[in-house]
C-alpha cells in the first residue's frame, strides 16, 4: 500500500491506456482547414457571379463572410483537439495515465464537435448560397419580399378562414370520433351490427383521400337539394368534409386509448356493481382521454394543414387567396407566405405535443417505479 | 340456509378446465379461506362468485336466490358481494376520497356530500384520513390496498371476496392490511378469501378449504386442516409451506 504512490511506472502499467485520439484529431483538422478554404472560394465565386450592389451580391457577401468566420471557429476547435491529442501522448509517456485519459477524451470530444459543427455550417451555407446562384433565381421565384409584403395582408386575413374551419372541424371531430370509438367497442351479440357499421365507416373514411371527400361534399351536397344542408356555405361543406374524414382517425386514436386501460380497471369497476356503460363513462374514458390527448393533437395538426385542400371547392382560404396573387404576378412568393403561416401555427403545437409526451412518459415512469 | 352456496361449479377456458365441480357453503358471518397452489383455481372461484367470470355449469346461490345463469342482475349481485383484488385496482384518475365515494354516489344514489363524509369516516377507521385527497400513485401498496378495502365497504356489501390481497405487497406492509381484515372478521363480515398467508388463515378462518387442480380436496376448521389434514395432497402442500418457512 505504501509503495504504490512511490513508483508511478508500476502503477501506470496496471492502468489501461487512454483512448486513441490522434487519428480523429488529424481528420478533424484536415476537414476544418478544407472547410475554411472552401468557404473562401465559394464566397469569391458567389460575388463574381452577381453584379455588385444587387441583393444577391449582398446576400452572397454576407453569407460567405459569415461562413469564413464560423469556419475559423471550427478550425480553432480542431486545433484544440490536435493539441489535446499530443498532450495526452506526452502525459501517457510520463506515466500520468489518468490525466492522459481525461485529456484524450476531451480531444475526442473536440474532434467530434469540429466534424458536427463543420458539417452543419457547410449544409446551411450551401443551402443559403443557392439563393444567390443564377443571379438569385431561387430567391426571386419564392421569396420576393415586395410581393410577399403586398399579398401578406389579404393572405393572413384569408388564413383566418383556415383557422375557423380547423377549429370547428376539431370540435366536431372530438365528439363524432368518440361516438364512433364507443360504437366500435359496443359489446355482445346485439352490438355486432353496430360494431360492423362503425368499422365500415372508419375503414372507408381512412381509405378515401381527404381531398376527394371535400370535392364530393362541396359539389355534391348542393345538388341534393336537402333542406338545411344544401343551403350551407362552402366553409361549412369544408368543415363537414374534414369532420367526416378526421373523425375516423380520431375514433381509432380513442379506441387505442380505451384498449390500453388495464382489464383490472374494468374488473374493479364492474365488481362494485357498475354497468358496462357506467364503467366506460366514469372509469375508462376519463383515463383513456388523458392518454390520447397527444395523438389527437397530432391528428389535429394534420387536419389544420388539410384545410388548405378546401380551395378546390372555391372556398377563399389562404392558399386560394395566395394563388390569386400568384397568378397575377407570375410569382410564387405569395404562396410562400401561406407556407410560413402554417409553420408559425404548427411548430408550437408539435413542440407542445412532444413536451406532453415527455411529461406523460416521466409520470408513468414514476407510477411504475413506485 | 347458507348465505353463499356453490353447487357443482364448473369453469373452463377453452380446453383448460379450471374448476371441476366445486360444492361449498358459506354461512353468514363466516370467514372461509381458500388455500392451494397457484393455478389451483382459488382466484377463479372468487371471480365466479362475483360474476366477473361466467360459469359453465353448476349454480351459485346468494341468500337462497340463484345468482348464476342468464337473466341475473349481476350489477345488483356485485353491489351485495364486494371484491378486493391482489393489485388494488384503484382508479388512478381520482383521489382516494373519490375512489371511495364514486360507487355510493353513482350507484346507490347517495348525496355526494354525505357520501364523501362517510368515505372520510371510513378512511379514519383504517387510519388513512390524512390521505383522503391524495392520488393512488402517491400511496404505498399497503395504503392503496386499505383504500381498496374501504372502497368495497362503502357499498355496504353483505359479503366481501378478498383475492390474495397481500400477495403484491412488500412484507412490511402486509400486517396493516391483515389487521383490517381481522377487524372485519370480528365485526361479523361474511368473507371468502384466497391467501398464501397461512398463519393468518389459521388464525382468522372459520373454515379452511384446500383446492387442488380445480377440485375441492378437503375442508374443515383450521385446526383440523392445518393440524391433522386427511388428504395426502393437503399434507404435501402444507409440508412445502412449512419448509418454505411460511407456517
Amino acid at each position: 500500500m505504501t509503495s504504490v504512490s512511490a513508483s508511478p511506472t508500476t502503477e501506470a502499467s496496471r492502468l489501461s491506456p487512454p483512448p486513441k485520439s490522434r487519428v480523429l484529431a488529424v481528420i478533424a483538422a484536415v476537414f476544418a482547414l478544407a472547410l475554411l478554404l472552401f468557404m473562401a472560394a465559394l464566397g469569391s465565386s458567389a460575388m463574381n457571379g452577381s453584379e455588385a450592389g444587387t441583393t444577391p451580391h449582398t446576400i452572397g457577401l454576407l453569407l460567405s463572410t459569415g461562413g469564413v468566420l464560423v469556419s475559423a471557429v471550427v478550425l480553432w476547435i480542431a486545433v484544440r483537439a490536435l493539441r489535446g491529442s499530443l498532450r495526452a501522448s506526452r502525459e501517457a509517456r510520463l506515466g500520468k495515465v489518468l490525466d492522459a485519459r481525461a485529456t484524450a477524451a476531451a480531444s475526442v470530444q473536440d474532434a467530434l464537435l469540429t466534424l458536427g459543427l463543420g458539417l452543419t455550417v457547410l449544409l446551411i451555407l450551401l443551402g443559403a448560397l443557392m439563393l444567390t446562384v443564377n443571379d438569385g433565381i431561387i430567391q426571386k421565384t419564392f421569396l420576393r419580399w415586395d410581393l410577399m409584403a403586398e399579398s401578406a395582408k389579404d393572405v393572413v386575413a384569408a388564413f383566418g378562414l383556415n383557422v375557423w374551419i380547423a377549429v370547428m372541424a376539431e370540435v366536431l371531430v372530438l365528439v363524432l370520433g368518440l361516438l364512433l370509438a364507443v360504437a366500435r367497442l359496443v359489446p355482445g351479440r346485439a352490438g355486432r351490427p353496430v360494431r360492423a357499421l362503425a368499422i365500415a365507416y372508419i375503414d372507408g373514411m381512412r381509405a378515401v383521400p381527404a381531398i376527394i371527400i371535400i370535392y364530393l361534399i362541396g359539389f355534391g351536397l348542393p345538388l341534393l337539394n336537402l333542406p338545411l344542408l344544401s343551403g350551407l356555405s362552402p366553409e361549412w361543406f369544408a368543415i363537414i368534409a374534414l369532420t367526416l374524414t378526421y373523425s375516423a382517425y380520431a375514433a381509432e386514436i380513442y379506441r387505442a386509448g380505451i384498449e390500453v386501460i388495464h382489464p383490472s380497471q374494468w374488473s374493479a369497476s364492474r365488481s362494485l356493481g357498475f354497468s358496462y356503460a357506467k364503467t366506460l363513462r366514469f372509469v375508462i374514458l376519463p383515463q383513456a382521454v388523458r392518454g390520447v390527448i397527444p395523438p389527437l393533437l397530432s391528428a389535429f395538426i394534420a387536419l389544420q394543414k388539410d384545410t388548405s385542400l378546401v380551395n378546390i371547392i372555391g372556398t377563399m382560404d389562404a392558399f386560394n387567396q395566395a394563388k390569386f396573387y400568384s397568378s397575377a404576378s407570375f410569382n410564387l412568393s405569395s404562396v410562400t407566405v401561406v407556407a410560413v403561416l402554417f409553420i408559425i401555427i404548427t411548430i408550437p403545437q408539435t413542440r407542445f405535443v412532444d413536451w406532453m409526451l415527455a411529461r406523460g412518459m416521466s409520470r408513468r415512469g414514476r407510477a411504475g417505479g413506485k | 340456509m347458507s348465505f353463499i352456496e356453490l353447487v357443482g361449479l364448473h369453469k373452463s377456458y377453452g380446453r383448460h378446465t379450471v374448476l371441476q365441480g366445486i360444492d361449498l357453503q358459506v354461512q353468514r358471518h363466516q370467514v372461509v379461506t381458500l388455500i392451494g397452489a397457484s393455478g389451483s383455481g382459488k382466484s377463479t372461484l372468487l371471480r365466479c362468485v362475483n360474476a366477473l367470470e361466467p360459469i359453465d355449469a353448476g349454480e351459485i346461490r346468494l341468500d337462497g336466490d340463484v345468482v348464476s345463469g342468464p337473466g341475473v342482475d349481476v350489477n345488483r349481485l356485485r353491489r351485495r358481494v364486494g371484491m378486493v383484488f391482489q393489485s388494488f385496482n384503484l382508479f388512478p384518475h381520482m383521489t382516494v376520497l373519490d375512489n371511495i365515494a364514486l360507487g355510493p354516489i353513482r350507484l346507490l344514489g347517495a348525496d355526494p356530500k354525505a357520501a364523501r363524509e362517510r368515505a372520510r369516516s371510513l378512511l379514519e377507521r383504517v387510519n388513512l384520513a390524512h390521505r383522503a385527497d391524495y392520488y393512488p400513485d402517491q400511496l404505498s401498496g399497503g395504503q392503496q390496498q386499505r383504500v381498496a378495502i374501504v372502497r368495497t365497504l362503502a357499498m355496504d356489501p353483505d359479503a366481501v371476496l378478498l383475492d390474495e390481497i397481500t400477495s403484491a405487497l412488500d412484507p412490511e406492509l402486509v400486517a396493516e392490511v391483515l389487521n383490517i381484515v381481522r377487524e372485519l372478521a370480528a365485526d361479523g363480515m361474511t368473507m371468502m378469501l384466497a391467501t398464501h398467508e397461512m398463519h393468518f388463515a389459521r388464525e382468522v378462518s372459520d373454515l379452511v378449504v384446500f383446492l387442488e387442480q380445480g377440485q375441492l380436496l378437503e375442508q374443515g376448521p383450521p385446526e383440523q386442516v392445518f393440524g391433522d389434514p386427511v388428504e395426502p395432497r393437503t399434507r404435501e402442500f402444507l409440508r412445502q409451506i412449512v419448509e418454505a418457512g411460511r407456517l
